[in-house]
């Protein structure tokens, strides 16, 4: 059964006061710099925060930009003075989180991470133990946006996958319905109002929020389309002209999850040794360089190339989905507006798909 | 060796850098005289100073030193001839850099003491420990709290006129890249990406491409970025006066030949700080139409009207920009703004300038923490040339680690800076690129205005056949006291 709260908007701060007596909060704040961005922090009592859709997706939460794996120290043995033992710390910290407000693309790219982390061949013991501690509030989104298509690959603007709670805007607040047990025990806890009279004014702003989206292409081809590609250079490399190879789409994106690993220290120093494990890109040459100095992506169109089949290719045909939510940030985060959607269609030969979305057409490529 | 460090004084943590044939036996003298001497010093010995690169003074300071002393051969009297010449110029760029870090220059210091001058090498040791006495323990870059004051960037006027004149060139332009495209492989221009108001760059190899050109104050891309990857094609680039000047500094430095590009140059009369036009239209569906129209440009999306205009919303490298035209073209377009004279400090720096060091260590501290260390910034760089070979990104030497601390954060972007200095035109595409809008082209800005009062004579991409000041010397310098006593 669903659990439908009122959550009024004066009543926000009060409410992610109670979700911090127990867990760590994050919530969308906005930055002010050379421009403005809008990255997720944790709340404290005071901190301004907004509910508009975040520049950097929360993957963070179960995947760090860096983690320690082990720490490690060389010390004397006890028995033998003359010998020494490499002691290991590999202690799992999983601080109970609950990110408020994050997007319905985002949540969905939880539920692309969770698929090899923990539910492939080898459970990985660290994100398990995040996500495990993970509650997803998600804010769904009023309309459809110039550089999203949540739509073409599975989502929407008010999808539940991947989220414990959907708030929806309505007027005077959000209202609040549960979509997992989580969800639901978090919302009985709390002091919220039942909403359940509010239902058609939820119904309502999430009708007209599907309705502002333009008309999503037919991806279904996509996987056979793409593996048709591979050996397609010229096409690679015509849509990777202007790529100048930095991480920007894939440290933005909510789905992709691609790491290193590199030891640091040193055991026998005062400080110890330890094990990082840190976001890595498939757009960076080094990503594939080999110790003997082999790189089987040296060329930049070999790199997005396997960027656009893993999202659009291997991974539907392993998982049975894209590993993408289309939120869309590669796009608008791209220092020279490298258009996935373009590369897409243009793959499956659609381009007349982009002048419906409202984007210029690309008949010849560039 | 206690006469000095008297009482219960607590040792601080000096880093000393000394060559091996004159200050490291210079402090060997001093030792031998049984010259008593501080012993908060570390000395490292490296073969000259001019092995100091100016990273490892950095490296140390952020990474808990107390001060720095890099100590050589005096000038004219290098063991290797000219070490010290090219290290003199070096630390005096990072002694005037240290500030605007936040870093108190007086906790770094360099110096000249030959092998003989075992007193000199006491005095120097004694005076420069003294001082960082003075400074106490060095404040931790992480210990820097959130900044207090909101400092107000303070209004700039642009040396020239900002409009939308540089689109009058656009017929002009075309024709003459239709002329020269059959001796071309490709020409680099701008087109119109997602949406009207974003333009990308374009590669054009047919007159089909070539319909689609555009340029004006959205072109904001510095395509000179792609040259070094297309060396050996012979390759056209329509520039503005700063990407121009990338191209003059690319050409100087030998990372692409004179006969394989083609400039065409576009007087440019400033260009949109897109990352404030992105805020300013929010989130949006659907954009209707874009007009440029004198100075002001009107973008309709969702059936909202916005105005933006050049003298505002420009992009803040244009407000001192005094290169509107190309140094260096084959062809030109337009007529250049006349340029003014004016305070020409960019506003962020500005605002840089306004706070104290803890302020400024502060500022940077909240403004990395939020970098996702995605290198934008670097691969946007087009005098960024070590391309797969970043020191960020190497093991051996290991200068950056993978914890993604805001310490770390920072100290990339002071490798970008100090590898640039001298050599950075200012075009801004760190910045630009940068999706979380740190505002870093202000530390580039400050090297740049630092190198401007070292060597006034030297503009970057300004000519082919100059070199760029930190990679050479002069037996004198004019600018730069040799010692201070």
């Amino acid at each position: 059964m669903n659990c439908y709260r009122f959550l009024a908007k004066d009543a926000l701060s009060a409410f992610l006061a109670f979700l911090a007596e127990r867990e760590r909060v994050l919530v969308p704040v906005e930055k002010n710099g050379a421009r403005s961005s809008v990255v997720f922090e944790e709340w404290h009592e005071g901190l301004p925060f907004t509910m508009l859709k975040s520049t950097v997706p929360p993957k963070a939460a179960v995947l760090p930009q860096c983690e320690v794996l082990f720490t490690c120290r060389r010390v004397p043995d006890e028995g033998d003075q003359n010998r020494h033992v490499m002691v290991l710390d590999d202690t799992l910290t999983a601080q109970p989180t609950v990110i408020v407000a994050t997007r319905p693309c985002d949540a969905r790219g939880f539920a692309v991470l969770d698929r090899p982390y923990l539910n492939g061949l080898y459970q990985d013991p660290y994100y398990a133990a995040r996500r495990k501690e993970l509650t997803v509030l998600t804010l769904t989104c009023p309309t459809g946006c110039e550089s999203c298509f949540c739509h073409w690959v599975g989502g929407g603007p008010s999808s539940p996958e991947g989220s414990d709670v959907l708030l929806t805007e309505i007027e005077g607040g959000y209202l609040c319905q549960s979509v997992t047990e989580k969800g639901r025990s978090l919302l009985e806890r709390s002091a919220l109002p039942d909403g359940e009279d509010r239902l058609a004014s939820m119904q309502e702003a999430r009708k007209k929020a599907y309705q502002s989206l333009g008309r999503a292409p037919d991806l279904k081809t996509a996987p056979q389309r793409i593996s048709e590609r591979f050996s397609d250079l010229d096409f690679w490399n015509r849509w990777t002209e202007a790529c100048i190879s930095c991480g920007a789409c894939t440290y933005f994106c909510p789905t992709c999850y691609c790491f290193t690993i590199t030891d640091e220290g040193d055991p026998a120093h005062a400080e110890g040794g330890r094990r990082l494990r840190s976001w890595d890109n498939c757009m960076s040459s080094l990503f594939t360089r080999e110790a003997s100095g082999h790189n089987p992506r040296r060329k930049k169109a070999e790199r997005m190339r396997n960027r656009i089949s893993h999202k659009y290719a291997t991974y539907p045909e392993n998982w049975g989905v894209f590993s993408c939510s289309g939120c869309g940030r590669c796009v608008s985060n791209c220092p020279t507006g490298i258009d996935i959607r373009a590369i897409l269609l243009s793959a499956l030969g659609k381009e007349e798909d982009m002048i419906s979305h409202g984007t210029q057409s690309k008949e010849t490529g560039q | 060796m206690s006469g000095l460090t008297q009482g219960e004084r607590r040792e601080l943590r000096i880093v000393g850098f000394l060559c091996n044939w004159c200050s490291y036996g210079g402090a060997d003298t001093a030792g031998v005289a049984r010259a008593s001497q501080p012993t908060d010093l570390r000395i490292i010995r490296v073969p000259c100073s001019g092995r100091v690169d100016p990273l490892f003074v950095v490296k140390a300071l952020l990474n808990g030193a107390d001060g720095v002393l890099v100590s050589g051969c005096h000038p004219r009297d290098c063991h290797y001839g000219t070490g010290n010449f090219y290290a003199r110029r070096r630390l005096e760029v990072l002694r005037r850099f240290l500030p605007v870090l936040g870093i108190d220059p007086k906790r770094f210091s360099y110096t000249w003491v030959s092998a003989s001058e075992g007193q000199r090498w006491q005095t120097v040791v004694t005076r420069f420990t003294e001082e960082i006495h003075e400074l106490g323990p060095a404040p931790r870059f992480m210990d820097a709290g959130p900044l207090e004051r909101e400092i107000e960037q303070p209004a700039s006027s642009p040396l020239h006129s900002l409009d939308s004149a540089s689109l009058e060139s656009l017929a002009a332009l075309k024709q003459a890249i239709a002329s020269r495209l059959p001796e071309l492989d490709l020409v680099l221009g701008w087109q119109e990406g997602r949406d009207k108001a974003h333009l990308v760059p374009l590669f054009i190899r047919t007159p089909e491409d070539l319909d689609r050109l555009a340029i004006g104050p959205l072109a904001v891309h510095n395509l000179a970025v792609y040259l070094p990857e297309l060396k050996g094609r012979k390759v056209g680039i329509v520039v503005k006066g700063c990407d121009g000047r990338s191209v003059v500094e690319l050409l100087q430095e030998k990372l692409i030949s004179r006969e394989d590009v083609e400039i065409f140059a576009v007087a440019c009369h400033g260009t949109f700080d897109t990352g404030r036009i992105d805020q300013a239209l929010g989130r949006y569906q659907h954009l209707e139409s874009v007009r440029m129209d004198g100075k002001e440009l009107r973008i309709t999306c969702d059936g909202r009207e916005r105005h933006f205009s050049l003298e505002n919303d420009s992009s803040t490298k244009c407000l001192h920009c005094k290169t509107p035209l190309s140094p260096l073209s084959d062809h030109s377009f337009g007529s250049a703004p006349s340029v003014g004279e004016g305070d020409s400090t960019p506003p962020d720096l500005a605002r840089l300038d306004a706070m104290t060091l803890d302020e400024r260590r502060a500022f940077w501290r909240s403004q990395m923490e939020r970098c996702i260390r995605c290198y934008a910034c670097r691969n946007a760089c087009p005098l960024c040339v070590c391309r797969d070979h970043c020191i960020s990104d190497t093991r051996e030497p290991h200068f950056t680690t993978q914890e993604s601390t805001a310490k770390e954060k920072f100290f990339f972007q002071i490798i970008h800076s100090l590898h640039l200095a001298g050599r950075c035109t200012g075009c801004g595409e760190c910045q630009r690129s940068c999706p979380v809008g740190i505002p870093i082209l202000a530390l580039r800005e400050h090297l740049i205005r630092v190198t401007d009062e070292l060597f006034p004579e030297y503009r970057a991409g300004m000519t082919v056949d100059a070199a760029a000041p930190l990679l050479t010397y002069s037996v004198e310098e004019p600018h730069i006291q040799e010692r201070e006593w």
